[in-house]
């Protein structure tokens, strides 16, 4: 019975780090959802998360709740900055230029971070005790649980938001169509400027949540930003349910592949079967496909 | 960004007579956890040479280059230390990618290189004007081989970073095994940057293996030993010499306890008995290097150390020609550093034994010298 213990244990980390993928990943959409924009910047928002809860419990003896609070809603600051400074702008960029911008935003931001906090990498104690859970077979750190548990939360408070708040719907009626929202009476900038401090806010909370089991420095945003946006692309661009399931997929293959097959084939035998997804569905799993471009 | 920078030029008043000596390290860069010990190290040393007096009355001039972890750059910074700076003799690159894209042009040009890097290629075959002072990977390997075997262990799994380091340290693995009659019954990898190991840990656990040994330098085998933990794996895990510093035990954590792997003396200074040769240098090395750059001296910052004090007692011996400095480096016999004790000759410019490495556990939170 060895290998069920050894399935099991497999899907439980794929799951794992598969929901950090989706998070992530959900951060991009809710920004392409708003502007059209894929933001590259996503991983450093995810990084500003892990190392300013890092820094703020170095600085003050305070309880890491707060702490947590606190680096959220500094990166939910810095996340409405780059809107204002770097995207607000320019007036009527067409998509590619915007991303470049988001691209040069993300290694300003790295930069910046190596600077300030140098290139160490930097634990973060557990939310709640180090001390493996027995499952079934499997073994799993209470700190997956918090990031399950978070990222089912979360996906209950995007549902509520985005269909249930007056702000939610005109987010996505800028989406839909930014031209005939903006007739509607949407005011088109603040929901992009919305848009950016709500993926700020939930990249920092994927880094925070992220951070006791892996760990953060000043470059885990490359690795982190590009697993997010494989989950978003999978799931098809613009749908958040659709980046949590590309992420969940993405981690499954991985964890998969690493224990099945070979560890050094693993990130090979998960892109394969993202070209194959997307063979399949050029849209991604849930994406609407292109009818809507016209 | 494709220009190295000129980093630092010691010595306030540069004088017609003073000797110049070049250093190539990565002091940015993904192995800047190298570089930048060993520039702080090698400037610290050269400053405190010059304020004794300098090597026989000449002070000592050192012109850094930054190579970011590149053999093109490293390659083009030690052409420009040659032709443009025209130094006597070369300290550096940090990593042996970079040291083997500068040998030809060393070689070349005959002058003397003092590499940081650990690779066995380096000085394996010896090159005329080539010279190491990183212990080789295989001293580590052998080390921690003898532990096992005194301990009758002979079946283990491998688990190696997948990059330069890592890919190493599985060869000289491989190599040494058969040696000490144990035999790899596992061999895996991970990724530098991955944050997830439990499933190549996981399929260890149907193995016969009854040790881990995993090579690979920080964060990753943190990650390993955490994840050891969580799956309960209860078969002893061995690291490498690349995670023997105190940042290790921090961010692994509980889950760094009793793992054993072989270091540099730098990390375990204070427990070595009186009598070793290095150790009246280990601690006036790292309470130097605590005093000036308030972090802790590590065994990097120490190939460095090596390196300058190596080329001082060359120049002493033999005179500031870049050919004098060679054949005294040549000659160089029981020299107690930083990396261990050297004694290079015509065949060996590597210069260490095993005697360079102690095993250390982890204890408590701390380092311990396992006996």
């Amino acid at each position: 019975m060895e290998w069920i213990a050894q399935i099991s244990q497999y899907l439980l980390s794929g799951l794992a780090n598969g929901s950090i993928y989706g998070l992530i990943g959900f951060g991009f959409t809710i920004i392409y959802n708003a502007t059209g924009i894929i933001n590259f910047a996503q991983g450093e928002f995810v990084m500003l998360g892990g190392m300013l809860t890092v820094f703020l419990l170095q600085l003050f003896p305070l309880p890491l709740v707060l702490c947590i609070g606190m680096a959220i809603g500094t990166t939910l600051i810095i996340g409405i900055l780059f809107e204002r400074l770097a995207i607000h702008p320019l007036k009527n960029a067409s998509p590619i230029t915007m991303v470049i911008i988001t691209i040069g935003a993300s290694i300003l931001m790295r930069g910046l971070a190596m600077i300030l906090w140098g290139k160490d990498t930097h634990p973060l104690p557990p939310f709640s005790g180090d001390e493996a859970l027995a499952l079934g077979k499997a073994t799993i750190m209470p700190q997956h649980l918090w990031i399950l548990g978070l990222t089912v939360l979360i996906l209950i408070l995007n549902r509520l938001f985005f269909h249930h708040t007056i702000y939610g719907k005109a987010m996505r009626a800028c989406s839909v169509n930014p031209r005939a929202a903006s007739l509607a009476g949407i005011n088109v900038k603040t929901m992009v400027l919305l848009s950016f401090a709500i993926s700020a806010a939930l990249g920092a909370l994927a880094g925070i949540i992220i951070a006791p089991l892996t760990m953060t420095s000043y470059d885990v945003g490359i690795m982190l930003g590009l697993k997010g946006f494989c989950a978003a692309i999978i799931g098809g661009m613009g749908s958040g349910m659709g980046a949590l399931l590309g992420g969940i997929i993405l981690g499954l293959l991985e964890s998969l592949g690493a224990g099945l097959v070979s560890a050094g084939y693993k990130d090979a035998i998960a892109f394969v079967v993202l070209l194959v997804i997307l063979f399949l569905r050029p849209g991604g799993l849930m994406g609407k496909g292109e009818m809507e471009r016209v | 960004m494709t220009v190295a920078i000129i980093l630092a030029i010691s010595a306030p008043a540069i004088g017609a007579e003073d000797v110049k000596l070049g250093a190539l390290f990565s002091v940015t860069g993904p192995p800047s956890f190298l570089g930048e010990p060993e520039r702080n190290t090698a400037q610290m040393m050269v400053e405190k040479i010059n304020k004794a007096g300098g090597v026989k009355g000449k002070k000592l001039e050192l012109i850094v280059y930054d190579t970011q972890g590149d053999p093109t750059k490293a390659n083009q910074a030690a052409d420009r230390l040659i032709k443009e700076d025209k130094v006597v003799a070369i300290m550096g690159p940090s990593t042996t990618g970079e040291t083997m894209a500068v040998i030809p042009l060393v070689e070349k040009a005959k002058i003397p290189l003092i590499s940081c890097a650990a690779g066995i290629k380096i000085t394996e075959p010896v090159k005329k004007w080539v010279f190491k002072t990183a212990q080789n990977d295989s001293l580590a390997v052998e080390k921690i081989f003898k532990h096992l075997k005194e301990k009758g262990v002979n079946k283990i799994a491998v688990l190696t970073v997948s990059d330069g380091f890592g890919a190493s340290g599985r060869e000289q693995l491989k190599l040494h095994a058969p040696k000490y009659g144990i035999e790899i019954v596992s061999d895996d990898t991970f990724g530098p940057k991955d944050t997830d190991m439990t499933p190549q840990l996981t399929k260890l656990r149907g193995s016969p293996a009854q040790a881990i040994i995993c090579w690979g330098t920080n964060p990753g085998p943190a990650v390993v030993a955490r994840n050891v933990k969580q799956l309960n794996l209860n078969i002893p895990l061995y690291m490498s010499h690349g995670v023997s510093s105190k940042k290790f035990i921090e961010l692994a954590g509980p889950a760094a306890e009793g793992i054993i792997l072989p270091s540099g003396k730098v990390l375990v200074a204070d427990l070595l008995p009186q009598k070793d040769p290095q150790k009246k240098h280990l601690l006036s090395f790292i309470s130097e290097y605590k005093a000036r750059y308030k972090t802790e001296g590590d065994h990097f910052g120490g190939h460095a150390w090596d390196a300058v004090m190596l080329i001082k007692n060359a120049m002493e011996k033999a005179g500031f020609t870049p050919v004098a400095i060679r054949d005294g480096l040549e000659q160089t016999k029981n020299f107690s550093g930083i990396g261990g004790v050297f004694s290079f000759s015509p065949e060996d410019h590597a210069g260490l034994t095993a005697e360079a490495f102690v095993l250390v556990q982890v204890k408590n939170g701390r380092w311990s010298l396992v006996k």
